[in-house]
């Protein structure tokens, strides 16, 4: 029987499998950011040990780096936070992009961007978004603090082997349909713990005419539906955005890669535990109404009723709904909202800022929004530039601003007032997460773009 | 975190019935900022968006500040809490595996957990428990009825029973992890100790 694409990266990776236990999983690429990381750094302290492979390790801070600007970070506790990553990275002899550099910017939008995220490795994280680098045709996951401290100790992890599942779409995206659409729609029908225990494989043609941008949203939200990790099979769209970036391999070694790379595919008899197929034209623009991201509907539905739920499942929806301030059976297209957030490792790209820029071009910005336009990395910033989208955005009324996790989550400056709703491309729409009281609205850029004209939840196949 | 030797765990239970139960609502992200690993910091921020107002006052209604549950756990009293399904989803911050074990508990029981939350949970030594859904809403029923009502979390038998009704069910966990919980042992120290193991892997695939 055929492998499937997890299995030859696993099998390629396992030092050895511990008796009635785990298996013992050698890593190619730790990351570490400055939220999860020095608990760690203190576990080797205290252990009196080294980091085994520091070549093998990337740090930078992205969670509390502020994005209006990175002379200082007033906050003296995100400071502290930033300052000790320099420290222990410096201590432990490890690449640092430190804040405000040409090389920083979010770990899961700068790994994949600069090529430190290759097909066939394995990569981890203290963050559970590092599913997104699976979309490059690695096995990534997120990790807890103690196995961030595991890995810098011994380069391994300690893993019971996940179930694998594939999930097709077939077919054509319709107009104003992106990655970010498929994901929520997905995790609609999945729900949120839909996937726990699995890898899930993404394959299908809907995938494979994917820009590499779109596949690394949609693997970025895989951790969203419970799974271990998202991945995607590499193909000349992945090589081709790796090719001459700056850690890929040169010359012949780029060649010796990408013919090993080819190999990297779910063979045709391979069975997977768990198999699902979605049709591409069912997927519309989409928007959440509750404080998960699986509670979401398409744009022009309307919030969900109570008819038919069981009384746990009653209690679960008018919880959310209270807290979203929406009533079951509600429209929410016209809801005004009060803040726009462009960015996230979910859509913090350089096409997310494209597919933005299209929308507002030539339009103004509602003065009733505050809009946040955080890039991802510097270098996706630099693009924006290079490309004049900063102007066409300019003259909308909107301002870029610098490369950070911003209002993605509650621990920088840029925090979403109580009560306020906020239509994000983050990924996390729970209680409280881009602020105490916040309340937020997950869609792809195209939606916040057209809300953000609009000041109301507005789809934006009006104005394309 | 403290690494404490698991046997025969005997205590009343906090019953916390939210499905879905994400890590930030177990610790919210404004505690995310810490650099240590103090227990009683983390310990006083579990559940804290639940417990407390914005004002710092308890919310009366919510289950661990309910006269029966609040008080801290201690052996044989609320060392063990009934979770609803799919516990700790979202974030991969073990500062929620720390909350909980700041806070004293234990065993967390489940119809299930989020992967990534119930790996962190068995490296800060609290026992993460999968129970099947029926057995689960029978122990909401019982502690609904009886907050004083005993479960027994049998670590060597890998056995859980609910006193008052007799039901008992086995749960898994694999023949190394409980060498490690009932010795008080963790990964890191293991993976040190083959690093011979890792090192001749790198060799082979360096060969290659
Ligand atoms: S952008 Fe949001 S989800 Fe991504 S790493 Fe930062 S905080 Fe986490």
């Amino acid at each position: 029987m055929g492998k499937t694409l997890f299995e030859k990266i696993w099998d390629a990776h396992v030092v050895q499998v511990v008796p009635d236990g785990p298996t013992q999983l050698y890593i190619d690429r730790l990351y570490a950011h400055e939220v999860t990381s020095p608990q760690a750094f203190d576990t080797l302290r205290d252990k009196g040990i080294k980091v085994f492979r520091p070549e093998q390790v990337v740090a930078m801070p992205d969670h509390n780096t502020p994005s209006d600007q990175q002379e200082v970070i007033n906050d003296p506790i995100g400071r502290k936070q930033v300052e000790t990553l320099a420290k222990n990275c410096a201590e432990f002899g490890i690449k640092h992009f430190a804040m405000g550099t040409k090389d920083n910017g979010i770990i899961h939008v700068v790994g994949p961007e600069k090529a430190l995220s290759l097909p066939g490795m394995t990569i981890v994280c203290g963050d559970s978004h590092t599913s997104t680098h699976g979309a490059v045709g690695a096995l990534a996951m997120g990790i807890g603090t103690s196995e961030v401290a595991e890995v810098l100790a011994s380069q391994c992890i300690l893993q019971g082997k996940p179930k694998s599942m594939r999930i097709n779409i077939e077919g054509e995206l319709q107009k104003g349909v992106t990655a970010k659409d498929i994901a929520l729609y997905i995790m609609a029908q999945m729900t949120t713990s839909g996937a726990t225990g699995y890898v899930v494989e993404y394959a299908g043609s809907t995938i494979r005419n994917l820009s590499m941008e779109g596949r690394l949203t949609l693997s970025n939200l895989s951790i969203e539906m419970g799974s271990r990790a998202g991945i995607i099979a590499p193909d000349e769209t992945t090589f081709e955005y790796l090719k001459g970036r700056e850690y890929a391999p040169k010359g012949a070694d780029w060649d010796k890669a990408v013919a090993y790379w080819k190999t990297l595919k779910t063979d045709d008899d391979a069975v997977f535990d768990k198999e699902v197929t979605y049709k591409a034209e069912d997927i519309k623009p989409r928007i959440t109404y509750g404080t998960n991201p699986g509670a979401g509907i398409a744009i022009d539905e309307t919030v969900p009723t109570l008819d038919g739920l069981s009384d746990a499942e009653k209690v679960q929806l008018t919880a959310q709904l209270d807290y979203m301030q929406f009533k079951p059976g509600q429209k929410l297209e016209d809801t005004p909202v009060d803040y726009c957030f462009l960015g996230a490792c979910t859509n913090g790209r350089i096409e997310d800022f494209r597919a933005f820029a299209s929308i507002v071009k030539g339009k103004k910005k509602s003065p009733n929004v505050v809009a946040w336009l955080v890039p991802g990395s510097w270098l996706v910033r630099k693009q924006i530039i290079d490309e004049g989208i900063d102007k066409i955005l300019e003259e909308a009324g909107f301002e870029l601003r610098l490369p950070s996790c911003s209002s993605c989550l509650a621990m920088n400056p840029d925090k979403v007032p109580a009560g306020k709703l906020s239509i994000s491309t983050s990924n996390r729409n729970f209680v409280g997460r881009q602020g105490p009281g916040a309340r937020t609205v997950l869609a792809s850029p195209l939606v916040v773009a057209a809300s953000a004209i609009t000041g109301v939840i507005t789809d934006p196949r009006k104005f394309m | 975190m403290a690494k404490q030797k698991f046997n025969i765990i005997k205590s009343t239970c906090i019953p916390v019935a939210i499905d879905n139960c994400n890590t930030d609502l177990i610790i919210p992200a404004r505690y995310l900022a810490s650099t240590t690993r103090d227990p009683k910091f983390f310990g006083d921020a579990f559940m804290h968006d639940l417990r407390f107002d914005a004002d710092g006052k308890p919310i009366a209604d919510f289950v661990m500040n309910k006269p029966e549950f609040s008080e801290a756990p201690r052996e044989g009293v609320h060392e063990i809490i009934v979770g609803g399904q799919n516990w700790g989803s979202g974030s991969s911050r073990e500062h929620a595996a720390w909350a909980i074990a700041g806070y004293g508990v234990r065993v967390v029981i489940s119809s299930s957990f989020a992967d990534i939350h119930r790996n962190n949970l068995l490296n800060c030594f609290v026992l993460p428990v999968i129970v099947t859904p029926a057995f689960q809403q029978e122990l909401f029923d019982t502690i609904a009825k009886n907050p004083q009502a005993i479960v027994t979390v049998d670590v060597p038998n890998q056995t859980v029973t609910n006193e008052t009704t007799g039901h008992s069910e086995k749960f898994e966990i694999n023949g190394y992890k409980k060498h490690c919980l009932v010795n008080a042992l963790d990964d890191i120290d293991y993976l040190l100790s083959v690093q011979d193991k890792t090192i001749a892997y790198e060799q082979a695939r360096a060969v290659k």
